[in-house]
């Protein structure tokens, strides 16, 4: 089962729901969470576990050989991205805008670009008993999310089987890394406010989630403050409301420090309770 | 001694753009001939990404001594600009071009 | 005319609020930009009436002639995002995959596929409900946040503070660190960083700052919620002495903010106290700073 939990915009608690619904469900079975969140990874400052494994990950750029050259300039007329660039007597690749959809290399006439494999970041897995975590980190200065994402997701595919429960903590959002990283999700979890900036990015998010013809389910997060909008948006749009963890300043404090929070606030943990008890009816139905 | 300027528009008065990637005009002033010219870079605004590089290509193409501009260029277009030898002063993003060329003149601006 | 740029690296920290309320503190003498179009919110507190829009495009997407089209499978041999899938005996481009690089319709032999501008969303220039005029844009599904785009909403933003005469022009930063937060930042005369004391907080304002630095922009500080957590906001102070970042204000964690989001105010119209005075206090040191 893979479940991923997204959200229209940044700051909603999306790592929060994510890193404590993962802690929470492998206290009694097994999980991997991983976080998609490539740009700006914050889960692993939550959950800490003894790193198991890590790899470099790459993709594929062109590289310029000077002595097969003729500068022909085919390679930078080709470049949709402005990321291979002729300067007088030389090209110049830009690695960070290139898309690696390989058309200067393979158009060069004189094989003067091959693709060669460029770091692009790094894959950590951790352990703590149940709970597998496996973040991967974009190196700073890289603009493209999605490879690395994909290849995060492959990862997975290839680590874990099928009756692990798969939590992928997504990019905000609704652009590409988003889709990329909820598109082979089973279930979509979105976490909002209830406040009009709430439902204004939720409701992107649903619009997304459609498109995507993807299943999904709220979780409002401090509940108790705004309004019921949220509330009602759903209600009319039939998307089931898993949980409503409890508008409280000391779930903000707890976040400040690293710490997970169902351990300390028992309605934190009531409501996770309620996801928990979805997420493993909806396993029941896919298994019959 | 050939200056090239990031601007708004074609003449000394001018105001600069502060922005490199997307500046509207290019001026170049030739000081030995005493002469001003201009390359028009508004097409820039359709690209959606890689404008820095892109105007940096011309500007190689142009090849000035001296680049005059806001903040200054990005990291790819500097990469640009580094391998073209050019020398890049910066913090002429409120000025005219005219203004902008005397307080380089006078050794005011800011090295990049 | 002056450019001050928000931005805050992470979602949440109160960003979107501080920038309308320095538009509705600035009132008719600044124009409103609003850059942060992902999860463009500033709307909601600005009123604005849409009442100029236009079509924005930005990047291309491959389009397949079928009476063109002989199937020989070129394109798909050379597309390495999966975008040209066969369905029905036909290939079509997968939109949500098409990276728009333009690579099949090179190799196709008989120029079946052409590179169409995608229309990714809509610009609009509109007057807010303060009297001001705020550039904005609204992205479609999967579309991404560009240069182009933030360039764009900038540009008009500009032209009308300086046809108009205005004073400053503020702006709602892109998140991330990417290229459109690059494009907020160029031009700008003074970065405002809206951070919050947290673990995550901290670490994407330093990520964030990296990129501001570049751009040799001077740069002020709100530490919003500062009181959840002395410790990390001990750490930030000391960040930005380190960096000569302009500590602006400390603001308390209050339920305010979202009461007064709630009914689509600004924090300095619904609160008259402490709060609102603390925002307006940042505002004018932000200008004295700038001019």
């Amino acid at each position: 089962m893979k479940i991923a939990i997204a959200s229209g915009k940044g700051g909603t608690g999306k790592t929060t729901l994510a890193t404590n619904l993962a802690s929470y469900l492998a206290e009694t079975q097994k999980v991997v969470l991983s976080d998609l969140d490539v740009e700006e990874p914050n889960s692993g400052l939550f959950i800490k576990g003894n790193l198991i494994h890590k790899e470099d990950k790459y993709k594929m750029i062109p590289e310029w050989i000077e002595d097969k050259c003729t500068l022909c300039g085919i390679c930078q007329k080709v470049c949709n991205f402005h990321a291979v660039i002729q300067l007088g007597p030389q090209i110049l690749v830009f690695p960070e805008l290139c898309h690696a959809c390989f058309a200067c290399s393979e158009l060069c006439p004189t094989n003067a670009l091959p693709m060669i494999p460029k770091k692009m970041g790094v894959l950590k897995h951790f352990q703590i008993n149940n709970l597998s975590f496996v973040e991967s980190r974009l190196d700073i200065g890289e603009e493209q999310a999605v490879p690395l994402i994909s290849q995060t997701q492959k990862y997975i595919d290839e680590h874990f089987s099928e009756d692990v429960i798969k939590l992928f903590d997504a990019p905000p959002g609704t652009s590409c890394p988003v889709i990329e990283a909820t598109k082979d999700a089973d279930f979509v979890i979105l976490i909002t406010e209830p406040t009009p900036f709430g439902l204004h990015d939720m409701k992107l998010a649903v619009d997304t989630m459609k498109e995507l013809k993807k299943d999904c389910a709220v979780v409002v997060n401090r509940f108790g403050i705004g309004n019921d909008d949220v509330l009602d948006y759903c209600e009319k749009e039939n998307i089931p409301i898993l949980a409503k963890i409890p508008n409280d300043r000391n779930v903000a404090e707890l976040y400040s420090r690293g710490e997970l929070v169902y351990q300390k606030i028992p309605e934190v943990k009531q409501q996770l309770e309620n996801v928990k008890d979805y997420i493993l009816k909806l396993e029941e139905g896919g298994r019959k | 001694m050939k200056i090239a300027f990031t601007t708004k528009g074609t003449e000394w008065d001018s105001m600069m753009d502060p922005r490199f990637g997307r500046t509207e005009f290019i001026l170049i002033y030739d000081e030995e001939k005493d002469e001003l010219t201009n390359f028009d870079n508004q097409a820039i605004e359709g690209e959606a990404h890689g404008a820095g590089p892109k105007t940096a290509q011309k500007l190689f193409e142009l090849n000035p001594d001296v680049l005059i501009t806001g903040n200054g260029p990005g990291g790819n277009a500097a990469t640009v600009l580094e391998k073209a030898g050019m020398k890049i002063y910066i913090g002429a993003g409120d000025m005219s071009a005219k203004e902008a060329y005397n307080t380089f003149k006078n050794n005011k601006l800011k090295k990049f | 005319m002056k450019e001050i740029v928000i931005i805050s690296g992470k979602g949440g920290t109160g960003k979107t609020s501080i920038t309308a309320s320095y538009a509705y503190l600035g009132g008719k003498n600044i124009v409103v930009a609003d850059c942060d179009v992902d999860a463009a919110d500033m709307h909601l507190l600005m009123k604005p009436d849409f009442k100029i829009s236009e079509d924005f495009y930005s990047g291309e997407l491959a389009k397949i002639d079928q009476d063109k089209c002989i199937s020989c499978g070129k394109c798909a041999d050379v597309c390495r995002f999966d975008a040209i899938p066969i369905i029905n005996n036909q290939y079509i481009v997968d939109p949500l995959n098409c990276e728009g690089c333009g690579y099949c319709a090179r190799v196709c032999p008989t120029d079946a596929i052409t590179n169409e501008s995608l229309n990714v969303g809509k610009s609009y220039i509109s007057t807010t409900k303060v009297g001001s005029t705020m550039a904005h844009a609204k992205l479609g599904i999967g579309a991404d946040n560009s240069g182009k785009l933030v360039a764009k909403v900038k540009n008009e933003a500009k032209k009308i503070a300086e046809e108009n005469k205005k004073d400053f022009i503020v702006v709602d930063g892109s998140p991330g660190i990417g290229c459109p937060v690059v494009s907020s930042l160029s031009g700008a005369n003074f970065v405002v960083l809206v951070t919050e004391p947290s673990v995550s907080g901290l670490h994407d304002l330093k990520r964030v700052y990296e990129l501001v630095k570049k751009f040799k922009i001077k740069a002020g500080c709100i530490i919003n919620k500062f009181d959840i957590n002395k410790k990390v906001t001990k750490e930030i102070k000391e960040f930005l002495d380190k960096e000569n970042i302009v500590h602006l204000i400390n603001l308390p964690y209050d339920e305010n903010f979202t009461k007064a989001m709630t009914i689509g105010q600004t924090i300095v119209e619904y609160d008259q106290n402490e709060l609102s005075k603390l925002v307006a206090s940042s505002w004018e040191k932000v200008k004295e700073l700038v001019s």
